[in-house]
């Protein structure tokens, strides 16, 4: 057997390096540097039920060791991404992870309803975008809303596996967490940007256009780490890891930490073979560390 | 097609006020390298590439020249940057200027820093002769000049300041061509100030204009939607992407805000 196969949901990755919602398109980009069937899977740029315009530039601003983005869920729309682009990405040979989101509980059903039935493998809820102003992250902030949400959208998930994406923008998120759970998710993945903000002190103006964004990249590492570490010990379902990883090391910290998967987003900015150099690190890891596969390194972390 | 390549650095030296001038031996990306196209460059241990337009791109050699401000943190790093030393960087990326229909006359317009991406219209983009005005806050910041001399059939060079050359803005004597007729297209370059200008002067004159944006980008390859320019096709407006659709669109379709 393979060092880094995983199965999710029933669902076979040939490792457990995903790139993240938002930060790879739908993986055509990218194609020229590296075939994207190394890859374990992909998860798309965050589709709404209608078209999004999206926030007006600047949408991104650097801070130490990151980023702040503030994109605004710009997208084509559920129906034209399952037209235009998700046919080329299925033949691509690797994990198709839709990223839905909404701004009313009745989108959020509709734009499912739609992902149920194409051909994507999974569909992951994305209840924590900071970036819009209504929807996105309301709905992942409360208890009662993370059930309501999930409880409906997994109504007309079909068999398709409901992957729920948390934010990290909440008082509790082992809480958030057993909600999803409770209502029906399938998995869970964290953590999504934490709402952040640049000044200029010369302008006295905010560099984002939208005043604030989400933070992401190698800064926010620790906090996934122990955000993951936190609801390993809560839930019992597969969980994807992801905030900051730039190295297997990194990658390394979130499967110990209790991570079945992870995925990299803003790494692949500063170094688009990131994921292979990743991928690469985690199969000489897993060799060294004398197990039959990666997957027995999940929650091993020796926690005091 | 885009590649990420270690290229090593020939020459990197100050050519005028903050300005420099990087010549990098990097021949895939040379070879492909097209007119307004630009490369994403690493800069030490920041997390985002900075975007820097490809001034010249010499197939034979096997190079390319960058010439670049020193804005930041970012770009005062490179200004550091010893010959010999390797550069991380990503391209050729972007829709550069377009190739024209048929040979012609071409007008090339560029502000500041927005001088180098025109350098090599006069070159690979079909024109048979290339007048350029390129207009500078100050002569400590005029860059190129000889360099355009070289390539064009006039180069008028204006500062702000009347230090040097034409005192005053591009506007004018770009106006002053455009009067003599015979142009099939404007490129132009600049801070969106004067492009704005550019464009409300050049339409007077019906000729076709191609401007070159800037955004601040992530992943310059189109994945990430952050290098978001509002454009107007078809009646409705969209955000394209700098970094792909971009940086050079059809002014007539840029929105500007
Ligand atoms: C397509 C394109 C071509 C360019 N070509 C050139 C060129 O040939 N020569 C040149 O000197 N400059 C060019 N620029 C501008 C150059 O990218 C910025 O000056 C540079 O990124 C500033 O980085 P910094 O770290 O010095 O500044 P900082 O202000 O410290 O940068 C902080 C962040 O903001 C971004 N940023 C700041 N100003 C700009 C800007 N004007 N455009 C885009 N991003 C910005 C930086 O990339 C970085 O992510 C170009 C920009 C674009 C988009
Ligand atoms: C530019 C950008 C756009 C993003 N868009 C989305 C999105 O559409 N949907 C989503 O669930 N997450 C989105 N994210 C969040 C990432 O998927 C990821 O959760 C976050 O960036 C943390 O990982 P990283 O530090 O490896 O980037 C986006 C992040 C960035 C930087
Ligand atoms: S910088 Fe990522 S899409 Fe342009």
């Amino acid at each position: 057997m393979n060092l880094l196969n995983v199965s999710l949901c029933g669902v076979d990755f040939k490792n457990p390096v995903i790139t993240a919602s938002g930060t790879y398109g739908f993986g055509k980009d990218y194609t020229d540097f590296f075939p994207l069937e190394r890859l374990g899977g992909i998860s798309c740029k965050g589709m709404t039920l209608l078209p999004r315009l999206g926030n007006p530039p600047p949408r991104i601003a650097e801070t130490a060791s990151g980023i702040l983005n503030s994109v605004g869920l710009q997208n084509p729309g559920v129906a034209h991404f399952i037209r235009e682009d998700l046919p080329w990405l299925l033949a691509q040979n690797t994990v198709a992870i839709a990223n839905a989101a909404g701004s009313t509980l009745e989108d959020y059903v509709q734009n499912v309803e739609q992902l149920a039935q194409s051909g994507v493998h999974m569909i992951e809820l994305n209840i924590s975008c900071p970036n819009v102003r209504e929807g996105g992250v309301a709905f992942g902030t409360s208890c009662a809303n993370v059930e309501k949400t999930v409880m409906a959208v997994k109504k007309v998930c079909g068999a398709k596996p409901l992957i729920v994406k948390l934010s990290p923008n909440v008082t509790s998120i082992v809480e958030i967490a057993r909600a999803a759970e409770s209502a029906g998710a399938d998995a869970l993945s964290l953590i999504n940007t934490i709402t952040g903000m640049k000044i200029d002190v010369e302008t006295h103006r905010p560099i984002l256009r939208n005043n604030t964004g989400g933070l992401s990249g190698a800064a926010v590492l620790p906090v996934a780490v122990r955000m993951v570490w936190e609801v390993r010990r809560a839930v019992s379902l597969p969980i994807i890891g992801m905030g900051g990883v730039t190295k297997w090391q990194d990658a390394a910290e979130l499967i110990l930490a209790g991570a079945d998967a992870i995925q990299i987003g803003t790494a692949c900015f500063t170094n688009p073979m990131a994921p292979l150099e990743i991928i690469d690190g985690l199969e000489a890891w897993a060799e060294r560390e004398c197990c039959g596969n990666i997957s027995e390194l999940s929650g091993q972390v020796r926690a005091w | 097609m885009a590649r990420q390549e270690m290229a090593r650095i020939l020459q990197n030296e100050c050519i005028a006020l903050d300005t420099y001038s990087l010549w990098l031996d990097c021949p895939a990306l040379a070879r492909e390298a097209q007119p307004g196209q630009f490369v994403h460059v690493l800069c030490g241990e920041k997390t985002l590439r900075r975007p820097i337009s490809i001034c010249h791109a010499d197939a034979l050699l096997g190079r390319i020249t960058l010439v670049y401000a020193v804005h930041g943190e970012g770009t005062a790093w490179l200004s550091r940057c010893l010959r010999g030393q390797q550069l991380d960087v990503l391209g050729p990326l972007g829709n550069g200027f377009p190739v024209l229909e048929k040979p012609a006359r071409l007008l090339v317009v560029g502000g500041g820093i927005g001088v180098p991406p025109l350098l090599d219209c006069s070159l690979r983009c079909g024109a048979k002769s290339v007048d350029a005005v390129l207009g500078f806050r100050t002569q400590a910041q005029c860059i190129l000049e000889a360099e355009f001399e070289r390539k064009c059939a006039s180069v008028t060079i204006c500062t702000e300041d009347g230090s040097y050359g034409v005192p005053g803005r591009v506007t004018a004597p770009m106006e002053a061509l455009l009067q003599q007729g015979g142009y099939s297209a404007v490129y132009a370059c600049g801070p969106v100030p004067m492009l704005n200008a550019v464009v409300q002067t050049v339409a007077k004159y019906g000729v076709p204009c191609q401007i070159s944006l800037e955004e601040r980008m992530g992943c310059g390859v189109g994945a990430c939607l952050v290098c978001a320019a509002k454009i107007r096709r078809t009646g409705t407006e969209d955000y394209l992407r700098v970094c792909k659709e971009g940086p050079v669109f059809n002014a007539e379709e840029v929105v500007f805000e």
